[in-house]
């Protein structure tokens, strides 16, 4: 039943922002499908009247004085940046001409 | 005393030396530096040494030493760093190409306690991209060996740390366990390792896999030692909202108290699914003799079930990816990390470029992870996945309470198998999956859980691990036993059981 098409592995690495080229695709689909029909077998094991754990610990709520404490200076913030410009983070294009 | 004699000393008895002035830190951190000189490249369990900086906070001990001014108990005795947590000043990596020469702007809290402590940092270790994997072979900067044998796995994520204690590289080394990254390596290097309860430990400052199961802890040769550690790092940190706000058990008493070696009206629970059928027999029958240590100990040994652990692989397979897939979604190539421009593609756009780094920067593991958790995450899936895997792990929950109604501490081998041969599963992700299976539940519960070594299994002479489980903030129980079976199992092996492994720096020796 839970079979995953090569298809639908482009379409996820799409949706993952993950360019994979035709051996990638040939190479991980498989080994996805196998994966996945195994954890498959977790369906149906909890009733609807098993409330969900998200976390392990329940903790709710966790407060904290709002004082000012020393940050990032802007060229310790940039110093590991692809490209920077006027200490600010350079970006490739975000729209094309035609957007 | 040469070095080849103080490098395989516990820390314990290191910061004794140093209080006592028998040796330096400098002296201390130089021999751990020329141990790395004749065997990492055999070994490779680092991925940055840092012999100047570690020599700068050796002497900077010393002078605190001389002072009569120590900072902690273990000021001076060296440590290694998993490359997961953040080092300002030093390469932090995760094993990934995405984060290739990314150096932080801050520490870890658990970094920064270690340097508070004055505990001169060696290095950082090798590890499984992202920590994802068993076996450390999904570095995306080469495997790490098994000093036991250095054509198998050290285990992983965390082989690195494991490695490099079990080679005497290090006397200590931090590492996270998120389905069983710390114990593992520690069970399939002879090391031990403990994964605290969830929240005992400050998270702050490590590159986060799955938020809701990963946990930093120590990475030692003794349960001393490792309770010397996670003392030292333990304890609610304001930085980490999921950190436990109360103080953490006195692990070194419980450690006292299991040495001296009395466990009577102690209740272990040997977890009937975590055994049997897919487990070694070597690995069963240390497993087996070890409960017979600790009966002889004054333990009552009884057997419990969990029956829903037999699906906690398969939530940990979809909690875990969604949870990564979504973390690691800040990779995005735009202010830190690797930045490619696709081929052929004039003035390409930021998506564009960050499609083509992520698939220039990410392993195949980390891809596939990603894919995985993708998919239980889109709609129509979520509820037969995700939500299943969440309603599972309340289960595991409620088998872990009913366990611990009956027993003090649980009990199982802490992986199925010794070390296998490097690449023997490095295209088979399911059977790479199935290493963790006895790990996998306390993490999904957040209770707290060590390894230590139960000796060599007779098929192959390498080396299984017995596993400790205690209910969330009873991190003592596990010192506590972990202890009394070390003192029980090195009587009759007469030493440690890294004494057995091979010496590594002398040629063809095993």
């Amino acid at each position: 039943m839970a079979e995953i098409t090569r298809d639908e592995v482009a379409h996820l690495a799409s949706l993952a922002r993950i360019d994979l080229d035709d051996a990638e695709l040939d190479h991980l689909a498989p080994q996805l499908s196998v994966v996945l029909d195994s954890v498959a077998s977790i369906t149906g094991v909890a009733g609807d009247d098993v409330p969900p754990t998200s976390h392990p610990l329940p903790l709710t709520n966790v407060f904290r004085d709002d004082v000012v404490a020393p940050g990032l200076s802007a060229e310790q913030a940039l110093a590991m940046a692809p490209e920077s410009e006027q200490q600010r983070f350079l970006v490739p294009r975000i729209l094309g001409d035609e957007q | 005393m040469s070095d080849s004699v103080t490098v395989r000393r516990a820390a314990a008895d290191l910061a004794a030396d140093l209080a006592s002035g028998a040796t330096t830190s400098v002296a201390l951190t130089q021999a751990h530096l020329e141990r790395m000189d004749s065997v990492e490249g055999a070994v490779h369990a680092f991925l940055h040494v840092d012999a100047e900086g570690a020599l700068a906070q050796a002497a900077a001990s010393d002078e605190r030493r001389a002072a009569g001014r120590p900072a902690s108990a273990l000021d001076g005795v060296p440590v290694a760093v998993k490359d997961v947590l953040a080092t300002q000043g030093l390469p932090t990596t995760c094993g990934s190409k995405i984060l290739e020469g990314w150096i932080p702007p801050y520490d870890a809290t658990v970094v920064a306690r270690l340097k508070a402590g004055g505990l001169p940092i060696l290095g950082k270790t090798n590890m499984d991209e992202f920590a994802m994997g068993s076996s450390t072979e999904h570095s995306a900067y080469g495997p790490t060996h098994n000093p036991w044998d250095l054509d198998r796995i050290p285990g992983g994520s965390g082989g690195g740390s494991a490695a490099a204690v079990a080679a005497f590289e290090a006397p200590l080394a931090l590492g996270t366990d998120t389905g069983g990254s710390i114990r593992q390596p520690g069970a399939v290097t002879g090391t031990v390792g403990m994964k605290p309860t969830y929240g005992g430990v400050s998270r702050y400052g490590l590159v986060a896999m799955a938020n809701s199961l990963d946990q930093v802890g120590p990475v030692t040769r003794t349960v001393r030692d490792a309770a010397l550690l996670h003392q030292l790092i333990a304890g609610h940190d304001p930085r980490d909202s999921t950190s436990i706000d109360q103080p953490a058990p006195d692990l070194l008493a419980a450690v006292e108290l299991g040495a001296a070696g009395d466990l009577a009206g102690l209740r272990v629970g040997v977890i009937r699914e975590l055994g049997g059928e897919g487990y070694q027999a070597g690995v069963l029958s240390r497993f087996t003799e070890a409960l017979e240590l600790l009966t002889q100990a004054g333990a009552e040994v009884v057997e419990v079930s969990c029956p829903s652990f037999v699906h906690a692989l398969a939530a940990y397979y979809l909690v875990m990816p969604c949870e990564a897939s979504s973390n690691l979604a800040k990779f995005d190539a735009m202010r830190y990390g690797l930045r490619v421009r696709p081929d052929g593609v004039d003035d390409p756009s930021a998506e564009e470029v960050m499609r083509a780094s992520r698939d220039a920067g990410f392993g195949d593991e980390v891809k596939r992870r990603i894919i995985l958790g993708t998919y239980a995450l889109s709609s129509g899936y979520y509820d037969a996945y995700y939500g299943q895997a969440q309603k599972v792990r309340t289960l595991i929950q409620r088998d872990f309470a009913a366990a611990f109604e009956t027993a003090d501490v649980l009990v199982s081998p802490t992986a199925p198998t010794t070390a296998f041969k490097l690449g023997e599963k490095l295209d088979d992700p399911l059977a790479m999956y199935l290493n963790d299976l006895a790990t996998i539940p306390a993490n999904l519960a957040g209770v707290p859980g060590l390894s230590l070594p139960s000796g060599l299994a007779d098929e192959d002479g390498l080396p299984a691990g017995f596993q400790v489980l205690a209910p969330a903030l009873a991190d003592d129980r596990c010192y506590r036993v972990g202890a009394a079976l070390e003192a029980a199992l090195e009587r009759q092996w007469g030493g440690a059981l890294l004494d057995r492994a091979p010496t590594l720096d002398l040629e063809g020796t095993r």
